[in-house]
C-alpha cells in the first residue's frame, strides 16, 4: 500500500487520530497520551488568565513535533472567533485553527452560520481553517469555497460519549466533500471512530473519551489502533454481510444473449 | 485610572503592562497580552504605557478539545 | 479532480482484460456490499458490467427494483420531446440530420412552437424535452429564449437537447424557463470520437465533455447524460458514464443527474457491428447504473420497443418518453415530407403507454414538479 497521508494546510499527518487537552486530571498525562497514541494534532483553547488557578503552561506538555490546534472555543460570534484566531497565532501558536462558534449552551451545537463567516475572514489572512459544523451539505461547499482546509461535521453532541448519531448525514457529507471530512464530537468508544474511518471520514478527533478515561495512555492507543483499522478497511473496500440469493429469474428471464 | 480588563472596569495605578502584570500578581511566562485588540509581545510590556480606557485582555492557553 | 483528468485515467485503461478477470466471486462480493448499504466504488461498478455479472442478473434486477422502489417509489415520469429544428453544422457519420445529408431543413417560428406545444398539451404531456440540431446561427439565443417563454405557458417542466452552450446562454435559458438540460457526450473514447466527428464545433471533446457541469453551474436542476451505445465498446463507455454521473452527483449536490442508453440498432455509417448492445447488454448496463447510484434518474426513450420498455419498468426506469414525435413540426405543423432523426419503435400513444405503466403496477407522473 502506497502511504496514505492527509495533507492539511502544508503539513503531512501520518496519524488520522487528532487528540484535545480538555478535561485531563492532570496536564502531565498529555504528553504521555500523545506519545502513545501517535497522534500529530491537538487542539489548545485560550482563556482569560484565572489569578487563582494553576497557571502552568499547557504547551510546555506539547512537543514540537505535534502540530497545535488552537479552538476559538467562547465565541459566540464569527467576530469573537475571528478575534481569538488572531491571538492563538500571534501568540505563536502557528496557522492552524478549529473555528467553533457556539450559542447553543445546553447542547453546544455549533452556529454553522457564523462559522462560514469567520471562515471566510481567516481563510484569507492565510489560516488553516479547520471549521467545526452541524453536518450539512450546504455548508460544507460553502466552506470549500470560503477556503476551508477541512470541515469537521459533529458526531453527537460535545463530550456526550454517543458516537456517530449523525451517521447518515455524514455519510452524505463525505460522498460529496471536497474537503477533507474530521469527525469531532461525540466520539465515545474506538469502536466508534472505526466506524467513522470505515464511512471514509480523512480523521477524527477524539478529546474527551480520552482524556476522562481511567488510563489516557492506554485509551489513546486503543483509539489509535481503531483509527487505523477503520481507514485500512475503508482503503480495502470490505463486502458486506451476505445474505439470501434467488434462483427464479422473473424479472430477467426474457433476456436473450 | 479606569481601564477594562478582561471585560469589566479596573481601577489600577500601573503605569506599563509589566507593572500591571505584576501587580496582578500574574506568572508571565505563559501570558497572552493583548492590548487595545492587539498582541503585544513580552519583550515590548514595559514600552507600552497604559492610558484611561484602554482595553486589555489578559490570556493563557488551557486545556480544550 | 477536474473530470477531464478522470477520463484521462481511464484512457490507457485495459477494460477488455480487466473485464475478462472478474470472477463471480467478485460479483458476489460486490452484491454483498449492495446489501450492507455499503456505498458501491468505481471497481465495483466495473465488476457488474463484466461477463461474469451476466450470470448474476436476476439477483441484480432484484436488487435494482426494490433500490429504485426504495427511492423513486412506483412511478414513471413522462415527457415527449419536440423537436423545433434540424438544421446542423455537424458532421456525425453516425446521424440522420448529418450537414452532408441532403434533406430538407426545417425550422418551427415561433407560432408553430406554439402550435406543437398545444397538440402536445392535449395529449396530457406537461414535461417536454425540446431539440434542435448544432447551428447556431439558425437558432441564435434570442429564438431559443423566445421559444421558452411559450413553451413556459404550457409546461412546468422543459429540458433541452440542443448543442453545447456557454455558461452564460445557459442562464439566460434557464432565466426563460429551461429547467433541464440533456448532452450526451456520444462516445467516451477520444479516439473514436475524433473519428465521428472529424470537422466543426463538435470536433471539441473537452468543451462537450465539461458541458453538463456548465448547465449545472447555469443553474439546471437537472442534468442528463449519456453514450449512444453502438460507437465504442459498450461497457467500457456504460463505466465512464456512469462516472461522469456519479462525478456530477457528487459535485452538484443541487442536481438530480440522468442517464440515458440510446442505442443503434443496425450498424450504418462506419459502425463496428461488435459495439451493437444487446437487449441483454442494455439491461446489465441500467442494473449496474442504478446499484452503483440508488437516487440515479434513468430515462428510456421510443427508440426501444413497447415490449422491451414494458418490460423495463420493473428494472430500475424512472423516465419515459411517449407519443413521441422526431420530426421537425411532427406532432401537428409538418404531418409529412420531413426526415426523423431516429426511427421511434414504440409508436404507442400517451394514453396507452399510460396504460401500460398502470397495469404493470406502477404510477405514470405527468407533472413532478413546478418552478415558480
Amino acid at each position: 500500500m502506497a502511504e496514505d497521508v492527509l495533507i492539511l494546510g502544508n503539513k503531512r499527518f501520518s496519524s488520522r487520530l487528532f487528540t484535545g487537552t480538555g478535561k485531563f486530571a492532570s496536564k502531565t498525562l498529555i504528553a504521555p497520551m500523545l506519545a502513545a497514541s501517535g497522534s500529530q494534532m491537538i487542539t489548545v483553547a485560550l482563556r482569560r488568565v484565572d489569578p487563582t488557578a494553576d497557571q502552568g503552561n499547557i504547551l510546555a506538555h506539547i512537543p514540537e513535533t505535534v502540530t497545535l490546534l488552537p479552538n476559538t472555543s467562547g465565541a459566540r460570534t464569527a467576530d469573537e472567533a475571528v478575534r481569538i484566531a488572531r491571538i492563538a497565532r500571534a501568540a505563536g501558536c502557528g496557522d492552524f485553527i478549529k473555528i467553533e462558534v457556539i450559542t447553543d449552551m445546553q447542547y453546544l451545537m455549533p452556529d454553522n452560520h457564523e462559522t462560514l463567516k469567520a471562515c471566510r475572514i481567516l481563510a484569507k489572512e492565510g489560516f488553516v481553517v479547520l471549521p467545526y459544523v452541524m453536518p450539512d451539505i450546504t455548508v460544507t461547499q460553502q466552506l470549500y469555497d470560503a477556503g476551508a482546509a477541512a470541515v469537521m461535521p459533529l458526531g453527537s453532541p460535545i463530550g456526550s460519549n454517543r458516537g456517530l448519531e449523525m451517521r447518515a448525514m455524514i455519510q452524505r457529507i463525505i460522498e460529496v466533500s471536497k474537503l477533507p471530512v474530521v469527525v469531532d464530537a461525540g466520539i465515545g468508544r474506538p469502536s466508534q471512530a472505526a466506524e467513522a474511518m470505515e464511512m471514509g471520514a480523512d480523521a477524527v478527533l477524539v478529546n474527551t473519551a480520552i482524556a476522562t478515561s481511567e488510563d489516557p495512555c492506554l485509551a489513546g492507543k486503543a483509539f489509535s489502533l481503531a483509527v487505523m483499522a477503520g481507514r485500512m478497511a475503508f482503503l480495502a473496500s470490505l463486502a458486506g454481510t451476505r445474505k439470501g440469493a434467488t434462483a427464479s429469474s422473473p424479472l430477467t428471464g426474457f433476456l436473450r444473449e | 485610572m479606569r481601564i477594562n480588563l478582561n471585560g469589566s472596569p479596573v481601577e489600577t495605578t500601573s503605569r506599563s503592562l509589566s507593572d500591571l502584570v505584576a501587580e496582578q500578581g500574574l506568572n508571565p511566562l505563559s501570558l497572552i497580552v493583548e492590548y487595545n485588540y492587539e498582541v503585544v509581545k513580552q519583550a515590548s510590556w514595559g514600552e507600552i504605557h497604559i492610558k484611561d480606557n484602554d482595553t486589555i485582555e489578559l490570556l493563557n492557553f488551557v486545556g480544550g478539545g | 479532480m477536474p473530470f477531464t483528468d478522470l477520463v484521462k485515467e481511464f484512457e490507457t485503461f485495459a477494460f477488455k482484460d480487466y473485464f475478462e478477470a472478474v470472477r463471480p466471486g467478485d460479483v458476489q462480493k460486490t452484491l454483498d456490499r449492495v446489501d450492507a448499504r455499503t456505498p458501491l466504488g468505481r471497481q465495483d461498478l466495473l465488476t457488474l458490467l463484466s461477463p461474469a455479472a451476466k450470470n448474476f442478473m436476476e439477483v441484480m434486477a432484484q436488487k435494482a427494483q426494490q433500490i429504485t422502489r426504495q427511492y423513486f417509489g412506483r412511478t414513471i415520469g413522462l415527457y415527449a420531446p419536440l423537436y423545433i429544428s434540424d438544421f446542423c453544422s455537424n458532421h456525425c457519420t453516425y446521424c440522420g440530420f448529418n450537414t452532408s445529408t441532403g434533406f430538407k431543413r426545417t425550422q418551427l417560428s415561433l407560432e408553430e412552437i406554439e402550435r406543437e406545444a398545444s397538440a402536445i398539451f392535449a395529449m396530457g404531456i406537461r414535461h417536454i424535452l425540446v431539440l434542435t440540431g448544432e447551428a447556431p446561427d439558425k437558432t441564435p439565443l434570442s429564438y431559443l429564449t423566445a421559444a421558452m417563454k411559450i413553451l413556459k405557458k404550457y409546461f412546468p417542466s422543459i429540458g433541452l437537447e440542443m448543442f453545447p452552450m456557454d455558461e452564460d446562454a445557459y442562464a439566460a435559458l434557464t432565466a426563460a424557463g429551461a429547467d433541464s438540460l440533456t448532452v450526451y457526450q456520444e462516445v467516451y473514447d477520444r479516439k473514436i470520437y475524433g473519428e465521428v466527428h472529424p470537422r466543426g464545433r463538435k470536433a471539441d471533446y473537452e468543451y462537450r465533455l465539461l458541458t453538463p457541469e456548465r448547465g449545472a453551474r447555469a443553474g439546471f436542476r437537472a442534468v442528463n447524460i449519456g453514450t449512444l451505445f453502438g460507437l465504442g465498446d459498450p461497457m467500457g463507455e456504460a463505466f465512464i458514464a456512469g462516472v461522469h454521473a456519479k462525478y456530477l452527483e457528487q459535485a452538484f449536490p443541487h442536481v438530480e443527474v440522468s442517464l440515458s442508453l440510446p442505442r443503434m440498432t443496425k450498424a450504418a455509417g462506419g459502425i463496428a457491428p461488435k459495439n451493437l448492445l444487446s437487449d441483454k447488454g442494455f439491461v446489465q448496463c441500467m442494473l449496474a447504473w442504478r446499484l452503483f447510484m440508488p437516487r440515479l434518474g434513468i430515462t428510456i426513450s421510443t427508440r426501444e420497443s413497447a415490449p422491451f420498455r414494458d418490460r423495463l419498468v420493473h428494472l430500475g426506469a424512472t423516465r419515459f418518453s411517449a407519443g413521441s414525435r422526431t420530426d421537425v413540426g411532427g406532432y401537428v405543423v409538418h404531418t409529412q415530407d420531413t426526415t426523423v432523426q431516429f426511427e421511434v419503435t414504440d409508436t404507442r400513444s400517451v394514453e396507452a403507454v399510460t396504460r401500460m405503466i398502470q397495469e404493470s403496477g406502477y404510477q405514470p407522473v405527468f407533472k413532478d414538479w413546478e418552478m415558480f
